[in-house]
């Protein structure tokens, strides 16, 4: 589904990545560990399509279709979709506002009619009960004084809603309490099917509690240093990352 | 063709003629038209009318005492109203009351208009202890009251809660190619009483249209008035609008502005707390384009203790529009432990588009919490980044955040019929499709 080959990109004259690999098929969960500063969150940045980021070498292939060239709104239409560590606060656009015209607007660069009124409100009753959130949460104003925990309920909502491909998850787990955490946590592995994938950066394990990952890769210093499977991922949590470190520099 | 400030002095005589010349009222339309005489129109020289030249507006030969001649319905003004509440409607069309359209009372209260209340002995007293009390005798306020002679008069006494909304609406047709109107308004709400008013200025027709209205507001003890300017006029348009508001004890006063349209519009606010534990909140969204201007000139005098002010002004220009924000915030010696706050935020979208913004701070009392900011920016990239990220294409991802950089400004509207139908308008200007209601 994704296919990224020896990625580099830089911002502001900064190289942060440094010659990415992955390769994400559909029905896989991917986990990208690594320490702060990594370059974790440039990669999800640079995949969503934010335009900061130069990519000086390399390429991102999105069902065999090159992806570098395309606006963010052009790859979310494609289904690529993530979910923000930091989510932005918009004062005066409700959450229904802002996801009926998400949809809408993906629907109508696919070609497809909108979606009627009766439809929308369906599927937004359903998402928030899988999600256990409260219907009054809609007519909110976007993530406008919202709790650490409330934000990132509102960016698996979002992903409830679109349906992508492909999710990458930035840091979702920061800020969340380990209710929080089990919510979201059950909301993504209920979105799970054979035909989509999930991205899931994380600093810390305790999120592949949760969500169980089929491989899990090291990025340091914008480099993937090792991959491996859910046991990897145990080993860092035990042994911390001083030790990839030191096993690099031998 | 005439000067314009020679046709209104030569006109007067003739429209004292109509009028009844033995009534309280003379003399101070006398006094007025002498002022105005002596002053004249403002020139960009004063200080408050920098940045808004009335030149090219007053270089129209307009019809300074227009006739009536059309006959509405009520379905050619439907959609100017708020059609869904249950409201009191005074309607004007070419500076004439309309009694077929509107919907006023004397039932414990009056709701009414102006010419009824100068013409009848029992609105004598009213009439003296309120009429042209407190608007001030600069050119363009002294030349509408000395043409005032219609307009709406309201007068609830006290402990009235009026229930029903009160909808003032001026509509000018007209068959000449340039009409000048001049409505005057009072509204005195008594003791303990509540109202909630909604005022527009509309034309039906391509004609040139000058309106020069003052409208006088007294808020007395414990009265709580709620006041909504809807300013979406025609492009051929103009509007100066000038309210004064005086508000004595613990009385609760707002002004919501939504200007969006005519040619050129200055708005002249002026309130005075004459009492304390005074609550005053004005608010105002502006969103232009083409070669509109619009000009926000507001001052809040605090003269007593313990008052709050709180102002809240956004804009939004594009193309060759400009705006004007002059807020001006007088704190007097012995108004001790007031709480003034005041906003003023505004996105440019075009190169070409102009803001002059002014926030004043004037503060003579030594225990006070006084805060103001102005921005003039674009828009946020990261939030920007958001909204494309979820599929929403640049042009409508914009829209968006003007939306709700606007939108803002709507929570303390207190008649939700008036939010839906503000929200659609912004909505409109923007470009934006918004959402059902759940």
């Amino acid at each position: 589904m994704l296919k990224i080959n020896n990625l580099h990109a830089k911002v502001e004259d900064k190289e942060i990545l440094k010659g990415i690999d992955l390769d994400i098929k559909a029905g896989e969960i991917h986990a990208i560990m690594g320490p702060n500063g990594s370059g974790k969150s440039t990669l999800a940045s640079v995949i969503a399509g934010k335009e900061e980021y130069e990519i000086t070498k390399g390429e991102m292939l999105y069902n065999n279709n090159p992806i570098d060239e395309l606006s963010a709104e052009e790859r979310a239409h494609k289904g690529i979709f993530m979910s923000f560590q930091y989510p932005i606060e918009i004062p005066g656009v409700t959450i229904t506002n802002f996801i009926k015209t998400a949809i809408n607007e993906t629907r109508k660069a696919r070609g497809e009619e909108e979606m009627p009124a009766n439809q929308m409100l369906k599927l937004l009753r359903e998402k928030c009960s899988m999600l256990e959130i409260d219907r009054k949460f809609l007519s909110r104003s976007i993530n406008d004084g919202f709790s650490g925990g409330e934000k990132k309920r509102n960016e698996i909502f979002q992903m409830a809603m679109l349906e992508p491909t492909l999710s990458i998850l930035d840091e979702t787990d920061s800020g969340l309490d380990i209710d929080a955490l089990k919510i979201v946590a059950s909301g993504v592995n209920k979105l799970k099917t054979k035909t989509n994938a999930t991205v899931v950066i994380t600093h810390y394990q305790r999120l592949l509690d949760y969500i169980i990952p089929d491989y899990v890769h090291v990025l340091f210093d914008g480099k993937i240093v090792k991959s491996g499977n859910k046991d990897l991922a145990i080993e860092l949590e035990k042994k911390g990352y001083d030790w990839i470190k030191e096993e690099i520099n031998n | 063709m005439t000067d314009l400030k020679e046709k209104l002095l030569s006109s007067f005589i003739a429209f004292e003629n109509q009028t009844n010349i033995d009534s309280y009222v003379h003399d101070i339309r006398s006094e007025a038209i002498k002022q105005f005489e002596s002053i004249g129109f403002p020139t960009k020289k004063l200080e408050n009318w920098k940045y808004t030249s009335l030149k090219k507006l007053l270089n129209n030969d307009y019809s300074v005492l227009p006739q009536l001649n059309n006959v509405l319905e009520f379905k050619d003004i439907r959609k100017y109203l708020i059609d869904d509440i249950d409201s009191y409607k005074i309607i004007f069309v070419d500076g004439k009351y309309c009694s077929h359209l509107s919907e006023t009372t004397h039932e414990g209260m009056d709701i009414c208009i102006l010419s009824a209340a100068l013409s009848q002995p029992k609105y004598e007293l009213i009439i003296e202890n309120y009429f042209n009390k407190i608007a001030n005798d600069d050119g363009i306020t002294s030349l509408n009251t000395a043409f005032s002679n219609e307009g709406a008069f309201v007068h609830i006494p006290k402990n009235k809660f009026v229930e029903k909304s009160i909808q003032i609406i001026h509509f000018s047709t007209g068959n000449e190619s340039s009409l000048m109107f001049q409505p005057r308004n009072i509204i005195v709400v008594d003791e303990n009483s509540q109202v909630q008013i909604i005022e527009r200025h509309q034309s039906l027709s391509e004609n040139k249209v000058f309106t020069n209205s003052v409208t006088e507001i007294y808020a007395e003890k414990k009265s709580i008035i709620d006041y909504y300017k809807i300013q979406n006029d025609n492009l051929q348009s103009s509007l100066i609008d000038n309210t004064y508001v005086n508000q004595e004890r613990n009385s609760t006063f707002s002004m919501h502005t939504f200007s969006f349209g005519n040619e050129l519009i200055r708005n002249n606010l002026n309130i005075s707390q004459n009492g304390q534990f005074i609550e005053t909140t004005i608010k105002g969204v502006t969103i232009i384009g083409e070669q509109q201007h619009v000009d926000h000139n507001t001052l809040i005098n605090h003269n007593k203790p313990n008052c709050n002010s709180h102002q809240d002004y956004k804009g939004i220009y594009n193309n060759k529009s400009t705006g004007v924000f002059n807020g001006r915030v007088l704190v007097n010696k012995q108004a001790q432990k007031i709480n003034a706050f005041q906003s003023n935020n505004n996105v440019l979208l075009s190169d070409k588009a102009t803001i002059n913004a002014k926030p004043q701070l004037e503060i003579y009392a030594d225990d006070v919490k006084c805060s103001h900011g102005c921005t003039v920016g674009q828009l946020d990239k990261n939030a920007l980044f958001y909204l494309k990220s979820r599929g929403i294409p640049q042009k409508e991802a914009t829209a968006l955040l003007m939306y709700g950089f606007a939108n803002n400004i709507l929570e303390s509207v207190k008649i939700p019929e008036i939010k839906t139908r503000i929200n659609h308008l912004i909505a409109n200007k923007l470009g934006v499709k918004i959402g059902f209601n759940l």
